[in-house]
């Protein structure tokens, strides 16, 4: 990609894989399970994550050198909330259902560890088209484990992807049944647990 | 009366564990849940700030931002509800300092307890989680009071066992590339299951 310096380009490709939020960071874990049931749900809250911590990163980083340190977290708080506000009357707007699905998990994205601890971490010392590829890489890093933790949760648990049956009917009736556990909260951290174990051993990364 | 709110209370305990069966709080759960005695202390910082926070935050919804909450002040036609993430986040954040002055002056032993916690709590998940969740519920004022600290109880069980069996878990062989958050997550899903043992009562 010549696109993007070698600097920038690793602003986005580091928060998938070997510095990701969720796994590695152990950040915005909160709001990262509840919405994984379903897969739909799970990528619109990708979507909002994305755009509110790409576009708070952005704002933060023009703004930094008029931002006191004194009250910066709660500048910060501020522009997310606001952020966090718009989201949702957009989601409310045109996608009343989905909205409806994740109630107050959006409004939940303010606290979303994810979205202060980058404007902390990197917006405040960054250029804004910096931070914005910064934000844009750990949306989708996070984004990346909620699908895969949907993915699973929905096809163990209700056989079906992004709302379409995948288990055949024939398997249904020769005994196979649905994971009741999968769509309930235990199902969630069992999976979630198993793909930070998984993702550790490929990136090859220990704790302590 | 007195029923329907010890059950209330037990359900937010219990059976919806705010943090085990929500997901709320997660964060803090998993950095402090290391040590037992810390975890006791941000487990009461959480019930003390939740109880106080959910009336609080129930009383602005209702007299100031609820469609027609205004009607008292001649504008019975605003509805400033759209406000309520950033109000609460304010409110609780607010709340929090007040918390931290007036323990600072009345009882310095819990203060220095408490210590670095009451901060960090301002951006704990479950407190906002807390306060969406009464008025997406309608409850009524006691409700939401009985609700917080039901809620916030639920969290601290769940953060001492949690930081109990993280205690006792340095003694065992775990895989490397397991330990840290991978075991920490099965646990809390094994935690988890217990709790849904609790489902179905209704005192």
């Amino acid at each position: 990609m010549a696109l993007l310096s070698k600097k920038s380009k690793k602003a986005i490709t580091d928060p998938l894989s070997t510095n990701n939020p969720i796994t590695l960071q152990v950040l915005g874990i909160c709001s990262a399970l509840a919405v994984t049931v379903k897969m739909d749900t799970a990528v619109v809250m990708t979507l909002a994550v994305v755009a509110v911590l790409s576009i708070s990163n952005t704002l933060i980083a023009l703004l930094r050198n008029f931002i006191p340190t004194k009250v910066r977290i709660i500048v910060q708080l501020s522009v997310i909330a606001s952020l966090v506000i718009l989201t949702d009357q957009v989601l409310k707007a045109y996608m009343y259902d989905i909205s409806k699905q994740l109630s107050v998990f959006v409004g939940l994205i303010i606290t979303n560890c994810i979205v202060m601890g980058r404007a902390e971490a990197f917006a405040m010392q960054n250029t804004p088209g910096k931070s914005f590829l910064d934000g844009l890489g750990n949306g989708l890093g996070y984004g990346g484990i909620l699908i895969a933790v949907s993915f699973f949760r929905e096809i163990l648990g209700s056989g079906t992807l992004y709302g379409f049956q995948i288990i055949p009917d024939a398997a249904y009736s020769a005994g196979y049944e649905n994971m009741g556990l999968m769509v309930l909260s235990p199902g969630a951290f069992v999976i979630l647990g198993l793909i930070v174990w998984v993702h550790r051993i490929s990136a090859n990364i220990e704790e302590e | 009366m007195l029923e329907h709110y010890i059950s209330l209370a037990t359900k937010a305990m219990f059976v919806e564990n705010i943090l085990l069966a929500y997901f709320l709080g997660m964060c803090s759960f998993l950095a402090i849940s290391k040590k037992i005695d810390t975890s006791i202390g941000l487990g009461f910082a959480v019930v003390f700030v939740l109880t106080i926070t959910s009336p609080a935050n129930w009383a602005i919804h209702h007299y100031f931002l609820q469609e027609g909450a205004l009607a008292w002040a001649g504008f019975p036609d605003v509805d400033l509800s759209f406000l309520n993430f950033i109000v609460f986040i304010a409110v609780i954040a607010a709340m929090v300092q007040l918390v931290e002055m007036i323990l600072d002056r009345y009882s310095p032993t819990l203060y220095h307890n408490l210590g670095i916690f009451l901060p960090l709590i301002a951006v704990n998940c479950s407190i906002l989680g807390g306060s969406l969740f009464l008025i997406e519920r309608e409850y009524t004022l006691i409700e939401s009071t009985v609700f917080g600290f039901g809620s916030g109880m639920g969290w601290f069980l769940a953060i001492v066992s949690m930081a109990s069996i993280r205690h006792r878990l340095r003694y065992s062989n775990v895989p490397h590339k397991l330990r840290g958050l991978g075991i920490t997550m099965l646990l809390t899903g094994l935690l988890s299951m217990a709790f849904m043992a609790f489902s179905g009562i209704d005192l």
